[in-house]
């Protein structure tokens, strides 16, 4: 799919620097997959002089919207964040490949870390019009942090929430409350679950490595710094899981991800 | 009546002077499901190596004031499969093909030339001489009018396909390495490759690039390409390829007046996929709007005198 110039249908700020920005592209919303992410200019200037890629939030068909959550973390995103309602972006997408949906583990399983929230509404529709019992356990660092939790709330999911300074849900970490749940086999039968994350790098190895504990599958949504967004500048390369040869090789996170199984990549 | 954009960069005939340059369009089929890519005037491929490179460890770029840096670290396929999986659709797009290579000692520049002269469908080579020279503790085969004449006349006596020197600017005084890579048969000279520079995570102390220092592209670099692409001009030798920061029309403009043949899109592509062909059309309109007939009647036609 061609950049295309959209319009913003609405941007709000959510909390302190979060923000959800929706605008109108019919061919993202009719071709997008929960995972994918769209790569977006928000000016036409120079500096910065990079698209940023975001993963699709939220899909609303009856009014070909897309949605994006995004944090402001440099110039980039501050200049996204100070568009308004009606005015236009400059986006390519949808990108990369997104979350496979696996039809033989019917209990989902959705973990998340802070922001890396931010695809998993998308993702809770397409299991859940595939029939899926879905679980979201999501984890902030503290209560202030908690953001876009009611999208989660409404979506017919079972959501549970950590924070690490204990102020709301279980005391600890996300992964902490995982571990307790898979233990006690709170979510059914581990033949019946398919884990799916998002959040920091050691997050995401946690959650991995307590996957290969519990023997069930899980697909990772990775981020790095990128430019092109499409595989052929070769800039947010990720090293693949170790191979039999000591040549290290390596995967885009942009076209062989951003969402990957926890098997191919080295999590760290 | 339509202007007429077409060129000849020594042997190589292309419709339109504007190319896409090697390390940021991939193999082509990256960008083929976002832009026309048979409208392209050529497509230089990414570094082709006689064996695959994984490339270097991750962060491998970093953006800077109207640029970016990069370490990619030369990650390609190798020749073989290179041949083997990415030309059949290379060739496939009737655009000319030009196969960028880098080597780390002389006799694979060769090695790598000859295998590509038995490939049909070819429009030419281009060396990337920035590479590392591991047979001289590391120094860019580029940096040394020598070892660059040694590169380009081993290249030249393997192929018979036009053979363009892609000049890096980190060097004290570029128009002798100009010089000895037209000695040494280069066709045609494309210039610049990206400037070395570097960037400081400061909380974390560390850099950004895993690989400490990368290649500086973008707008920020423009003004230094065109005054070297002017000044090899000025030599009057071969015909010359202007590279750097160009993502605007107006500024591939200023570089054809300045004497360039034609042109390559680097990281304008990653700014916006469209940047050629937009470049493409707008040229036409320009030259109709200047009435002029060919683009040839504008390349070089910088005024120095009051």
């Amino acid at each position: 799919m061609p950049i295309h110039t959209c319009h913003i249908l609405s941007h709000e700020r959510l909390s302190g620097d979060v923000y959800r920005l929706k605008f109108v592209s019919e061919p993202i919303c009719r071709g997008a997959q929960p995972g994918q992410f769209v790569h977006i200019r928000a000016d036409v200037q120079s500096d910065p002089l990079l698209p940023r890629p975001f993963s699709i939030h939220d899909i609303d068909r009856e009014v070909m919207g897309v949605e994006i959550l995004f944090q402001v973390v440099g110039s980039g995103t501050r200049i996204l964040s100070s568009k308004r309602k009606g005015e236009s972006i400059e986006v390519l997408g949808p990108l990369g490949r997104g979350f496979g949906v696996d039809h033989e583990r019917r209990i989902s399983v959705l973990v998340a870390g802070g922001i890396g929230l931010a695809p998993f509404p998308f993702l809770i529709k397409r299991l859940r019009e595939s029939g899926h019992s879905v679980f979201v356990l999501a984890g902030w660092k503290t209560v202030e942090e908690i953001v876009g939790l009611e999208r989660i709330e409404s979506s017919g999911a079972s959501v549970d929430v950590a924070t690490e300074d204990g102020r709301r849900g279980s005391c600890g970490t996300v992964t902490k409350l995982l571990n307790t749940r898979l233990r006690a086999g709170d979510f059914g039968s581990e033949s019946e679950i398919g884990l799916y994350a998002c959040g920091p790098g050691a997050m995401l190895a946690t959650v991995a490595h307590m996957a290969r504990q519990y023997n069930v599958p899980c697909q990772v949504s990775l981020e790095e710094r990128m430019a092109c967004g499409v595989g052929a500048c070769y800039g947010c390369a990720v090293l693949a899981a170790d191979r039999e040869n000591a040549c290290p090789e390596y995967k885009l996170v942009c076209k062989d991800g951003p969402v990957f199984d926890m098997n191919e990549v080295c999590l760290k | 009546m339509s202007v007429d954009l077409s060129v000849k960069v020594s042997a190589i005939r292309l419709r339109n002077p504007v190319l896409v340059a090697s390390g940021t369009f991939g193999y082509g089929e990256e960008y083929a499901d976002h832009i026309d890519v048979r409208k392209l005037g050529g497509i230089v491929t990414k570094s082709i190596s006689l064996h695959p490179r994984p490339g270097n460890p991750p962060p491998r770029i970093a953006e800077t004031p109207c640029g970016m840096l990069n370490a990619i670290g030369l990650a390609n396929v190798g020749v073989h499969r290179f041949i083997e999986e990415k030309l059949p659709f290379l060739r496939s797009l009737d655009v000319p093909i030009i196969v960028n290579i880098a080597c780390s000692t002389v006799s694979e520049y060769a090695e790598v030339a000859a295998i590509l002269s038995e490939c049909d469908g070819l429009a030419g080579i281009e060396i990337n001489i920035s590479c590392p020279n591991v047979e001289r503790e590391g120094m860019a085969f580029g940096s040394d009018p020598s070892t660059a004449h040694t590169v380009v006349a081993a290249v030249r006596q393997a192929t018979h396909l036009p053979v363009i020197a892609k000049l890096t600017p980190n060097v004290t005084d570029i128009v002798t390495i100009a010089q000895s890579v037209v000695d040494a048969g280069a066709d045609a000279i494309s210039l610049i490759n990206t400037l070395v520079g570097m960037s400081i995570d400061i909380n974390s102390r560390r850099p950004k690039l895993a690989n400490i220092t990368g290649g500086l592209s973008g707008p920020a670099i423009r003004p230094v390409a065109l005054a070297l692409v002017w000044k090899i001009v000025r030599l009057g030798t071969v015909p010359v390829i202007g590279v750097g920061g160009i993502t605007t029309t107006e500024d591939a403009l200023e570089f054809f007046i300045a004497g360039a043949t034609a042109i390559q899109i680097g990281t304008g592509n990653f700014v916006d996929p469209r940047t050629p062909l937009r470049i493409i059309e707008e040229l036409k309109t320009f030259l109709e709007e200047e009435g002029l007939e060919s683009i040839s009647e504008l390349i070089g036609s910088l005024t120095i005198e009051p």
